[in-house]
């Protein structure tokens, strides 16, 4: 079972809340993290841990954009299409994308690495347009930057180009 | 370009500033919740709130001390604290910042906050996708777990205060405060109906707050400056403080900018954005996030706080300023932002569910040129049986954008309908519609 192999995780993330069910999405977070989507396994499993119905689990976890309910590539790639990385357009990091991996939004490479999505708004509206991938945001994109970012996840599985912590514009003492 | 006094992006701002517990502790930090735990009741620290007519940053802009002053002070079972980090309003992006690069400065507002409501538990719901905020805001809470500052027997006193970093899922809903506090339940991010508010009925159906990030950031400077110093920047007496204002779109310079409150759009996109990127001039601009209704040029001498910008018939919201240069399609805009609320809707409510699907749906064939005479009428229609019969506010939000570009920029709907109507072939067929 997948919740036995991190038993203590568990335990501290229940330990936070005096009501069971609230660890649902941290536990479905951790299910993710570990197995790439929900399954439904994962989902009874939680289900038994927090003592709800697996419909409960279910109805919850089909709410939330971020949980995948069957597998996806090793590398998720989610574009933002929401008005404001529209107008530095995004629409083209799509194209791009497309175009380079030879997939529609929606569908997975047949190497199985990367996964097209287009998503709504990021919190990433001022250094638009950008994508996240996995735990990761790429901000500022440009083609070469795309390709890069590609090129760099399907040979190291790391591309030093992710943002670190969010400050924007740098102040000129900084930059 | 004309300089302020930064309070919230003050420490962030300096060089080799890390956001690290002995990096916030070196300019002072933690210092306003000593003082307030030594020296001051927790009625003092709401008066003292109340003084500096803080609003809520969120969005509503509702009262803070005022928010905080409504919860029951003899309820016998426990009160919570939650801060509101769901941040998803499009445009909107300084929490992010205020989380990722000085953690210990919210975290301190929430201490100070828990202490004054008498809240032993808080969270801090993040939206699922920063992921890095949450890791920031983790190593954050462990620092200040073992230096004392949170936990229990906080700084000596016997007081216990607890915060729990708690990750959504992708919801923007869940940024509505009774959607979140159902999110942190486990359950489906649906807003409850109000009355009974968190205040006395909230997490768990325990008296709680829900406070924006940019809101506890403030406390700490307000307890350790004083109320009224609070109140006499920015726009007093209603917009007091400063506001960390997000600039998108087609602008020089975007990104986050500290300001007081009430400066003009004009000074804000020109002299603070550097203008707009090309020779282009401005068409259009949202002033406070989706929600929030377009303005056109002539509003670009508005000031920016809460009540100059109603008057203009738009609201400041959550902060998120996006200009559109010339040559932006305002059909198309309001498609893009009616795609995000049709994608948001929670389903709760019929007018917001069925509705934004409707509203995509006609904007999408208006856009492709397969408008129909009568759908602006059909459009106008549904926006008033949208706005005002929902539980929450994401009604008037859906609507917001439609109504304001039909106001503003109508003949630009007319004419894509117009085109439409010299390509419809003219045969007797029923016309089908391919979305």
């Amino acid at each position: 079972m997948l919740l036995a192999k991190f038993k203590d995780e568990v335990e501290e993330i229940l330990s936070r809340y005096p009501v069971k069910r609230s660890a649902l999405l941290p536990l479905l977070n951790l299910a993710q993290r570990e197995e790439g989507f929900v399954s439904e396994p994962a989902m009874r499993d939680i289900a038994k841990v927090l003592e709800l119905t697996p419909p409960q689990v279910f109805e919850t976890v089909t709410f939330y954009t971020m949980f995948n309910l069957k597998p996806i590539g090793k590398f998720h790639l989610q574009v933002c299409k929401s008005l404001m990385c529209a107008l530095v357009r995004s629409d083209d990091v799509v194209t791009w994308i497309s175009k380079r991996l030879n997939i529609t939004p929606g569908h997975t490479t047949p190497d199985n690495n990367f996964t097209l999505s287009v998503v709504e708004c990021l919190g990433s509206c001022g250094t638009g347009p950008m994508m996240q991938v996995n735990d990761d945001y790429y901000e500022q994109l440009t083609e070469e930057k795309v390709a890069r970012v590609l090129e760099d996840l399907a040979r190291d599985g790391v591309c030093s180009l992710k943002s670190g912590p969010y400050m924007y514009p740098m102040p000129l003492s900084q930059s | 370009m004309p300089q302020y006094e930064k309070i919230l992006l003050k420490n962030m701002e300096q060089p080799g500033y890390t956001g690290s517990l002995a990096d916030y502790e070196k300019t002072g930090g933690y210092q306003a919740f000593r003082k307030v735990l030594k020296d001051m009741q927790p009625d003092q620290v709401i008066e003292e709130v109340k003084k500096s007519s803080l609003r809520g940053r969120g969005g509503a802009g509702f009262p803070t001390g005022m928010k905080w002053g409504f919860i029951p002070k003899d309820h016998p079972g426990p009160k919570y604290l939650c801060c509101n980090a769901d941040e998803s309003e499009p445009g909107t992006f300084k929490d992010r910042q205020l989380m990722e690069r000085d953690p210990h400065q919210m975290l301190e507002g929430m201490a100070i906050t828990c202490f004054a409501i008498g809240a032993e538990t808080a969270y801090v719901y993040i939206r699922g996708e920063f992921r890095l905020g949450a890791k920031i805001l983790n190593k954050a809470v462990e620092e200040a777990n073992a230096a004392g500052y949170l936990g229990k027997n906080v700084l000596g006193t016997g007081r216990t205060i607890n915060i729990y970093i708690h990750a959504g899922a992708g919801a923007y809903i869940c940024g509505e405060e009774t959607a979140l506090l159902e999110s942190l339940e486990g359950k489906r991010g649906q807003p409850r109906f109000k009355p009974p508010f968190p205040a006395t009925h909230g997490l768990y159906q325990m008296p709680t707050v829900v406070n924006n990030v940019e809101t506890m950031a403030n406390i700490p400077h307000i307890m350790n400056r004083g109320g009224e110093w609070f109140a006499g920047i920015g726009s007093p007496p209603k917009s007091c403080g400063t506001r960390i204002f997000c600039l998108s779109g087609h602008v020089m310079r975007p990104g986050n900018y500290e300001v007081p409150m009430g400066i003009t759009f004009r000074e804000f996109i020109y002299d603070i954005g550097g203008g707009m990127r090309s020779d282009k001039p401005i068409k259009a601009f949202i002033p406070g996030g989706a929600s929030a209704p377009f303005l056109t040029p002539e509003h670009v001498d508005v000031k920016m706080d809460f009540e100059s910008v109603a008057m203009a018939g738009s609201m400041l919201g959550s902060g998120g300023v996006t200009v559109m240069e010339e040559g932006t399609s305002m059909v198309w805009a309001a498609l893009r932002l009616m795609e995000f609320f049709y994608h948001e809707s929670c389903g709760k409510c019929t007018p917001c569910r069925e509705g934004s699907s409707w509203l995509t749906q006609i904007l999408q064939r208006i856009w492709t040129k397969q408008g129909r005479q009568g759908d602006l009428d059909l459009l106008t229609e549904l926006c008033k049986n949208i706005a005002g019969r929902t539980i929450c506010a994401f009604g008037e939000a859906e609507v917001g954008p439609i109504q304001s570009t039909l106001h503003h920029f109508r003949h630009e709907y007319e004419d894509l309908i117009r085109e439409a109507d010299v390509m419809r072939p003219k045969s007797k067929e029923i016309p089908v519609f391919n979305p």
